[in-house]
């Protein structure tokens, strides 16, 4: 679909980015979450409240509800996807190389170990978007002190 | 249709000439006079004002005397004392509430204001009651986004002691009924506070016909720098309120254990003047002056209707607020695939600036059920061609949006997650 968007523009909404937050992966509360750790952006009204199940050291289950603009869904669904299964040090390592890549760090956008959270690196040039690809992030973070 | 200013009379919008300004609710741009203005102040006559016994620091003073009696001019104010120079609405309005609402709101008394404030006009209050456990009555909005005087007739009695409420609402874009809202609370005993701040850059504003106790204004919504504003009040009220912050240049005597207060406007404005501001913000009143508030005020009806006809085309938009006639120039809107902030950063990247969010009135926004619109905003150096832009920006952010979930108020989905 060529609309004739600016270079910065359709590098921020992918397909794959509009994929996620067209059909939002492990959308919904999560019954037996262990944690629920709610986040919200009072600029733009965003919402997500994150739902993680533990079993021992690792994240067995991981869900997300909310509203909220394509970069913070499309982000909250990633995330989720990302970070199950994995022990609480190592989410927190995919939090730092996210953040990273979010905050614009050049070596982290190249970095494979991030997968598919590789498009959301786009978001860096629009500081007013940042927040938005955090949100469910610093839940996640919140979530992973214990 | 072209602009009713040139667009190079803005430095800023003519350094970018394929830029669409369309947030001047927020703040407007600055004409060249008045930076100017401002830079002429600080190369030749800069020195603190009312404190040195040298030639320059009168011209100082003279500038910014006069720059008080320029201003108090454009809003219809004889007294220029009554004038009071704050860093703007939300400054202006904290010092009513400070000063005058500290002082005489007692336990039990009621302050009304309305549902679609500012947080500017609306925190203050609420805490003023808070602090007195006083209680703040919510005049609630029609569905067309306007006032009715009888929702306010119904609400005011002989317990409200302060009515505050915006002029033109910033999100609404709906124009109140500022003489009848001011008749009803003097009836009642109360004094009325008026929020100005969109209401002062896009039409005529004659204070003493407006009948209101208290109007705030912000300089830099209306041309001027920003940090400048002010608060028009009746003298005799003024005149009995307390200081709203002590120091420097507000006082007449300092004893040891006690102090007596300088004369208005100098009571309510301690520490050094932003002259400079003051300065640059009546240069804005010449420019704004020169031009017409009648012209202004027309020009951005004409956009108004454009944008309202164009977007009321469109199925998928959703217009908050009345119909342009009762409406100045700003205009709120959501978009059924579209959140606002992505509309936001697709226009950006088409060069039309938008707001996307709340618009400092999340009150409003939860009686409206968004949590957050887009708004498009006009002013003097608008034209038909960045409506057209911020359209065809519509347009393409329909298009790659296509087939994506409404952000609907509280979805949840079911309970999928594994
Ligand atoms: C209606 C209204 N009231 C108050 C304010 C606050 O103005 P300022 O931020 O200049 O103090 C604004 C602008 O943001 C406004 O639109």
């Amino acid at each position: 679909m060529d609309l004739d968007l600016s270079p910065n523009i359709q590098a921020m909404f992918q397909e794959l980015i509009l994929d996620h937050y067209r059909r939002p992966r492990n959308k919904g509360a999560l019954p037996d979450a262990d944690r629920v750790i709610p986040m919200h952006n009072p600029l733009c009204g965003d919402e997500i409240d994150l739902h993680l199940k533990f079993d021992g050291d690792r994240v067995s289950g991981v869900a997300f509800t909310g509203r909220g603009c394509s970069i913070s869904q499309a982000s909250a669904s990633m995330l989720t996807e990302a970070v199950k299964g994995k022990t609480r040090a190592e989410a927190t390592a995919l939090w730092d190389r996210f953040h990273a890549m979010i905050l614009g760090d050049q070596e982290a956008a190249r970095d494979k170990s991030l997968g598919a959270l590789r498009s959301l690196s786009g978001v860096s040039r629009f500081p007013a978007r940042v927040r938005c690809a955090l949100l469910a992030w610093d839940a996640l973070k919140q979530g992973m002190k214990g | 249709m072209n602009s009713l200013a040139p667009r190079s009379d803005f430095p800023l919008l003519a350094a970018n000439p394929g830029l669409h300004y369309l947030d001047s609710a927020a703040t407007s741009q600055k004409p060249r006079s008045v930076i100017d203005a401002i830079v002429r102040f600080y190369e030749t006559t800069n020195a603190n004002p009312h404190r040195g016994a040298y030639t320059l620091s009168v011209q100082a003073t003279d500038a910014y005397h006069n720059a008080r009696v320029r201003i108090a001019r454009f809003f219809g104010v004889v007294d220029p004392a009554t004038l009071i120079f704050t860093r703007g609405t939300t400054d202006s309005i904290n010092l009513v509430a400070g000063s005058y609402g500290r002082s005489t709101v007692r336990a039990g008394d009621e302050i009304v204001i309305t549902a679609m404030e500012h947080h500017a006009n609306f925190v203050p209050w609420q805490q003023l009651a808070l602090e007195k456990k006083a209680r703040l009555r919510i005049v609630e909005l029609e569905a067309d986004g306007t006032l009715e005087l009888d929702r306010f007739r119904e609400t005011l009695s002989g317990r409200t002691r302060i009515v505050a409420f915006s002029h033109v609402s910033n999100a609404l874009g709906t124009v109140n009924a500022v003489r009848e809202i001011a008749a009803l609370a003097r009836a009642a005993g109360a004094v009325s506070v008026c929020d100005g701040a969109q209401s002062a850059p896009h039409m005529r504003v004659d204070f003493p016909a407006l009948g209101v106790d208290f109007y705030a204004f912000s300089g830099h919504k209306m041309c001027g720098p920003m940090g400048s504003g002010g608060l028009i009040g009746r003298r005799d009220l003024l005149e009995a309120m307390p200081p709203y912050q002590t120091g420097g240049d507000m006082i007449e005597f300092v004893r040891d254990s006690d102090t007596t207060w300088n004369v208005l406007p100098h009571k309510f404005e301690a520490g050094t003047p932003s002259a400079a501001d003051a300065v640059g913000l009546a240069a804005a009143c010449d420019y704004l002056d020169a031009l017409g508030m009648d012209a202004v005020a027309a020009h951005e009806k004409t956009l108004l209707r454009l944008a309202y006809e164009r977007l009321a085309a469109m199925d998928d938009v959703t217009i908050y607020g009345p119909v342009p006639e009762k409406r100045s120039g700003a205009l709120s809107f959501t978009m059924t695939d579209v959140h606002p902030h992505d509309l936001a950063t697709i226009l950006d990247g088409e060069g039309v600036c938008i707001r996307a969010g709340h618009h400092c009135a999340q009150p409003l926004m939860r009686r409206l059920g968004v949590p957050a619109t887009a708004r498009a905003s006009f002013y003097l150096y608008n034209d038909e061609a960045d409506i057209e832009a911020m359209v065809r920006g519509m347009e393409k952010a329909r298009k790659l949006f296509a087939g994506a979930p409404a952000p609907s108020v509280g979805e949840i989905a079911g309970a999928s997650a594994s």
